[in-house]
């Protein structure tokens, strides 16, 4: 029988996932189950600790208020408009609701029976995802609950689901071929000969790995002569191992030999190198387990002679990129490998660069990224941040030695403007005589913004702060670090200033919480991702980290998992805070490479109602890491 | 005319029933029982010469449209009146699947069965279907009707029921009670949105002056 009202049903639900990746008919035969309730403002559809309905919801009309009482307190978790869904605990665990559905005013919503849309979440992966997504995030935000000794035991968390496929473990060789630390080289070679293996491993009379000895060693230390082949393993074998437990995942191993610059991980029981070797994982394992690899744009970034190549390569970064989100590889990995692949591109720069000036350096030098590269969160090409540190000279050489750095800045920023790297409009580069000093005059640069806090200072120094050293001579660049928390230690005054900054980033969300957008300029009606969301992240997890004297924790990710061993009580806060970066660290750079600029500012109309459910999920702890700052540093005095 | 006292005697079973269900006394009016919301369309507003041209009803319960409880009956025409297919858009011949008059009232009165109607000018639409029945030697409609234009007038202050007479249209209602006129003018949609506009009715009363589901019978329309 033709029913008019279910194909009416049937156009509006056609506009919201899940529903849009369903057929028509399939929405169709959904919408003539339906039942149409209109309540009042202030009604409730279902209360907390109410046995669920046989049904779940869609809002038609008006706003939904999600609320969870905790004794007389009742708070508001979320909000859902035209389009949202809620309920959904019918469609995981028919128990009671553990939040209660108000009216925030008049509205119609549809209730859709479980028995109905059950048979959709088996047979459509995309709806099953997206309804363990929405249910996960309304029962996940609440984090405070935590705090109250009372966590969501159910929370089912579709990032979490997604890492473990991306995690999986790798595969090694067990039973490694091992000798001991006494034996004769040449009795070793023999057997590795025999076995067809590149590498052997000492081990002491506990079966711990003590050391390695691979065909390379063999070849620089023996058969150059050096050692005799009487030699006894002890001589030439590469020591201490680096050691790991064996549920690496295959992410991790790639780090370990990236950043270890090594070709074999030891695999231990316990991961550590006092344990029983129970396998070895070599750099060809890797290979084979994972197609696409950036250890080899890294050694590629090595040997390359001119900065154009090195542009090739940043290319093909940004394809691993693409290929990482797609694969869901989880972000802080991500970072980890577009990092090592960044930092080897800059540092192959600045060789290039000296190579290329008529004179070496006159004194040691450190070549320093800021920002986001420093913060190793720069997953595209953005503006370069950079500068240069040089050992002190004496008063009459300053000038002549500056003078040789600034040239060698400008090939630097401009090898790494070939690469795709913009030049900084603010000319934060090590080519502006102004970040391309001596390590006092650093020094009393970086005392001078701490001490006499200035608008201009405090932004700056939210740059500045967050430097990594490079290349060169890393004394100068740990020096500056220690100023920094010196001058923190003399004064709270430095961190109130930063704390305000931080405060005074606009809001990404309106009184209606709508997006709100750029009124004016280039980039009017788009919504900036970076001010208005990701640099308050940003901020509140420097600023904390200053306060507790966290050394060398340069990254927001880190920074907010060390803060949360710091401060157990606020450790929801800081993880929520860690995993609304990650998702709008993966935001920005999906968005950039869809429209191949720095992903900053976001056409809201690109945005599916899925994405943006997902955007304003991570504004909550914004707008909490805030008031934690608000209330650490009284800052309603200062601003 | 006439036939309206052969009624019983060589009556289809259907309409047989259709008439046992009101052996017992008619349900009282709660939350819980099934209403159902019904707009027909017809050729013009003479209730001897026009004909029904469609019936649109859903059902009403525990304050939530029913959409899976619904009843959309498009009737063959014998008489077609011209001026009314611009409102309501069915012609005589398009592909809708349609059914004789007397199937139509049939499927009808057992979808209805014995449920309290809700209608916009339910008066209207009663002559309407009465005529229909008549013509096939039936007799009327048993059902008590709630009229979705005099619970309305209920709604408001009793400054402004000096017009006591006033006609809302369903229109009128739409834009007070603020209800999308989608598909308006078609039988279906009359009739979702006479559902919908009883329930925010309801709410009103409820809330304004305190009036329960129950005591809506007292709103009952007493119809001639």
């Amino acid at each position: 029988m033709k029913n008019t009202i279910a194909e009416r049903i049937q156009d509006f639900l056609k506009q919201f996932p899940p529903f849009d990746s369903l057929k028509r008919e399939e929405r169709l035969s959904i919408s003539t189950q339906i039942r149409v309730l209109y309540v009042e403002k202030g009604e409730y559809i279902f209360r907390q600790d109410n046995p669920c309905h046989d049904a779940f919801y869609i809002v038609r009309e008006g706003a939904i208020g999600l609320y969870r009482n905790f004794d007389e307190e009742q708070n508001l978790v979320d909000v859902c408009d035209v389009g949202d869904l809620f309920g959904l605990r019918i469609m995981i665990i028919k128990k009671k609701y553990r939040m209660s559905a108000r009216a925030d005013e008049e509205s119609i919503v549809y209730a859709i029976p479980a028995k109905v849309f059950e048979p959709f979440i088996e047979k459509n992966k995309e709806v099953n995802k997206f309804l363990l997504g929405t249910f996960a995030a309304h029962a996940r935000n609440y984090y405070t609950e935590t705090e109250k000794g009372q966590r969501i035991d159910n929370t089912i968390s579709i990032e979490t689901a997604q890492d473990l496929s991306a995690l999986r473990s790798i595969s090694y060789r067990k039973k490694p071929v091992t000798c001991l630390p006494g034996d004769i080289v040449e009795e070793i070679a023999k057997k590795m000969t025999k076995k067809k293996i590149s590498c052997i491993i000492a081990v002491d009379e506990h079966k711990h790995p003590v050391g390695i000895i691979t065909d390379r060693d063999l070849r620089a230390n023996v058969v150059t002569g050096k050692f005799p082949v009487k030699s006894h393993v002890t001589e030439i074998m590469v020591s201490p191992v680096i050691t790991y437990a064996k549920k690496l995942t295959v992410a991790e191993a790639q780090i370990a030999l990236i950043k270890h610059d090594i070709s074999h991980l030891c695999i231990t029981k316990d991961g550590t190198p006092n344990s029983k070797l129970i396998g070895i994982l070599s750099n060809h394992d890797l290979l084979v387990s994972f197609g696409n690899n950036p250890s080899v744009l890294i050694k590629e970034t090595k040997r390359v002679k001119k900065p154009q190549k090195l542009r090739y390569i940043r290319k093909q970064v940004a394809q691993l990129l693409t290929t990482y989100l797609e694969q869901d590889i989880p972000t802080g990995h991500i970072l980890n490998f577009i990092s090592e692949i960044n930092d080897a591109l800059v540092i192959r720069t600045v060789e290039l660069a000296l190579k290329e000036m008529p004179a070496p350096p006159p004194v040691t030098f450190g070549f320093l990224v800021l920002g986001s590269q420093g913060r190793r969160e720069q997953l595209l090409l953005t503006d370069q941040d950079n500068a240069i540190v040089f050992e002190d000279v004496k008063e009459a050489e300053y000038e002549s030695t500056q003078a040789y750095f600034l040239a060698l800045a400008n090939k630097i920023t401009k090898g790494l403007h070939t690469i795709g790297y913009a030049y900084c409009p603010a000319e934060m580069m090590a080519s502006n005589p102004r970040w391309c000093m001596s390590l006092s005059k650093w020094e009393s640069q970086f005392n001078d913004w701490m001490t006499t806090p200035t608008e201009e200072g405090t932004l700056l120094s939210s740059i500045f702060f967050d430097f990594q050293h490079i290349y060169g001579n890393s004394t100068m660049a740990n020096r500056l670090s220690d100023v920094v928390f010196e001058g923190v230690n003399k004064s709270n005054r430095f961190l109130g200033l930063l704390g305000v900054s931080a405060l005074q980033k606009p809001s990404p969300l309106g009184f209606f919480k709508q997006f709100l957008v750029e009124q004016n300029g280039e980039h009017k009606d788009t919504f900036d991702i970076k001010t208005r969301a990701m640099m308050v992240l940003i901020d509140a997890a420097r600023i904390l980290t200053l306060y507790h004297n966290i050394k060398g924790v340069n990254n927001t990710l880190r920074r907010y998992e060390k803060l949360a061993e710091l401060e157990p009580n606020n450790a929801a806060l800081f993880e929520s805070c860690a995993k609304a970066f990650r998702v709008l660290i993966k935001f920005r750079t999906r968005q950039g490479l869809l429209h191949n600029d720095s992903g900053r500012f976001i056409k809201l109309n690109t945005l599916s109602k899925k994405d943006k459910l997902r955007l304003k999920r991570c504004f909550r702890p914004i707008r909490d890491i805030q008031e934690v700052l608000r209330i650490r540093f009284q800052l309603k005095n200062l601003m | 005319m006439n036939f309206r006292f052969k009624k019983n005697n060589n009556a289809p079973d259907f309409w047989l029933e259709y008439l046992r269900l009101f052996d017992k006394k008619p349900q009282k009016l709660s939350p819980g029982i099934r209403l159902i919301a019904l707009d027909t369309e017809t050729t013009g507003f003479d209730y001897e010469a026009d004909r029904i041209l469609s019936i649109g009803a859903v059902a009403v319960t525990n304050n939530a449209i029913n959409v899976s409880d619904q009843l959309e009956i498009y009737l063959k025409q014998e008489v077609f009146n011209v001026d009314t297919v611009e409102i309501h858009g069915i012609r005589k011949n398009n592909d809708f699947e349609k059914v004789t008059e007397i199937a139509a009232l049939q499927q009808f009165v057992k979808y209805i069965g014995n449920a309290t109607l809700i209608a916009h000018h339910a008066n209207f639409d009663r002559k309407m279907i009465n005529s229909a029945l008549q013509r096939h030697g039936l007799g009327s409609l048993k059902n008590t009707f709630l009229d979705t234009a005099v619970l309305f007038r209920n709604t408001k202050h009793l400054v402004y029921l000096n017009d006591q007479n006033k006609r809302y249209s369903l229109d009128e209602l739409c834009n007070d009670l603020k209800i999308s006129k989608s598909d308006r003018h078609t039988a279906s949609g009359d009739a979702f949105i006479t559902a919908m506009a009883f329930l925010k009715i309801v709410a009103r009363l409820k809330k304004d002056k305190k009036i329960n589901f129950e005591e809506l019978s007292r709103l009952r329309t007493h119809l001639e």
